[in-house]
């Protein structure tokens, strides 16, 4: 466990940068709202979505809406149903570790395990690794802009959480590069290089322009799955009339 | 609303974030056979959804004038080339992070 530490650590240097900083934002934000200090670090253990939590902070002032509250939470998290999908082979194998890998699946945590795992440690204690230390830095961020908030010099820091985006935008980097080689060896085709990004990139813009920034992401699932449904039922029947 | 309701509140969103990232595995349970289709599907997946999340991240970046686009998009350039010839991860963050900050402060 303490090599999956060693080897994950470096890792997850940008996610720390990241929630470190939109923790501290989150915590600074509730207190502005003067809410409890303890509560939003209970949701920071509780919730753990970034996204979420920083829409709740108004409505937690308000009225008692459970109904509102749920869909709310619907909407935004919707997209996580996506990652299970994609780590439920490998997560299977973790064991005792399986339930708190699940709760900690955020889009962050999601860009790092997604990736090939580096050698030398077990699957399972580099999910839990690459997963506790995401949420550490997250609660801690969340302590931090609560006890400490007004006290920090946010203004100076402004835009260091265009770290997530910059860490996205590695993890495509890689992906296309490593498709590419693929497709160079033969085992792809151009079309299989092109189409996963094209349906998630051009797809979400287009859904963005279209549905406006509320509701977009919904949208851009249902035309992704729809897409790769498309696409799979079509290269079915290709393999089919070929045979 | 008062403490109690601001803590269910709370545990409702929080229920219902775990149930999202928990319905994968509570469909397709331990030993039992996934699907072709699903598999390939969650195969795909991580090359859409990480590009659909850039777009998440640069929903709030306008279009109407250079200077409000320019620094997300100097600092996306620099991440990109220091990945493809350098292929050291913090350094494309970090590169891309600081190029995107400076700019902000140049510019906007």
């Amino acid at each position: 466990m303490r090599n999956g530490f060693r080897t994950a650590f470096p890792y997850t240097l940008p996610v720390m940068a990241g929630y470190l900083f939109l923790g501290i934002a989150f915590g600074v934000a509730m207190r502005s709202q003067g809410h409890a200090p303890g509560l939003g670090i209970l949701m920071s253990v509780v919730i753990y979505g970034g996204s979420l939590q920083f829409a709740l902070v108004e409505p937690l002032t308000r009225n008692f809406a459970p109904v509102m509250i749920l869909m709310l939470s619907c909407m935004i998290q919707a997209r996580h149903l996506f990652y299970g999908l994609t780590m439920l082979p490998h997560y299977r194998k973790t064991g005792k570790a399986l339930p708190y890998l699940i709760f900690s699946l955020t889009d962050e945590t999601y860009s790092i395990v997604c990736s090939d795992m580096p050698s030398g440690v077990s699957a399972a204690s580099w999910y839990t690794a690459v997963s506790l230390l995401d949420q550490i830095y997250w609660v801690l961020g969340t302590i931090l802009g609560t006890i400490a908030g007004g006290m920090l010099p946010l203004s100076a820091l402004n835009g260091i959480d265009f770290s997530m985006t910059a860490l996205f935008t590695v993890i495509v980097t890689d992906q296309t590069t490593n498709a590419i080689s693929r497709c160079r060896r033969g085992e792809i085709g151009w079309d299989e290089v092109l189409f996963a990004p094209l349906l998630g990139g051009a797809g979400t813009l287009l859904c963005l322009l279209v549905v406006g920034r509320e509701h977009f992401l919904l949208v851009s699932m249902m035309l992704m799955l729809s897409g790769f449904t498309v696409r799979y039922s079509w290269e079915k029947g290709k393999e089919a009339r070929g045979a | 609303m008062n403490r109690a309701q601001q803590i269910f509140t709370i545990l409702i969103a929080a229920c219902v974030t775990a149930c999202i990232r928990a319905l994968p595995f509570l469909i397709f349970r331990r030993k039992q056979q996934i699907p072709a289709f699903v598999r390939s599907v969650g195969e795909q997946l991580p090359r859409a959804t990480m590009m659909m999340l850039i777009v998440y991240c640069l929903k709030d970046v306008s279009f109407t004038q250079v200077h409000l686009w320019l620094p997300a998009a100097a600092g996306i350039l620099v991440t990109v080339l220091l990945q493809v010839y350098r292929k050291k991860m913090m350094l494309s963050v970090f590169g891309g992070t600081m190029v995107y900050m400076l700019m902000l402060r140049w510019i906007a």
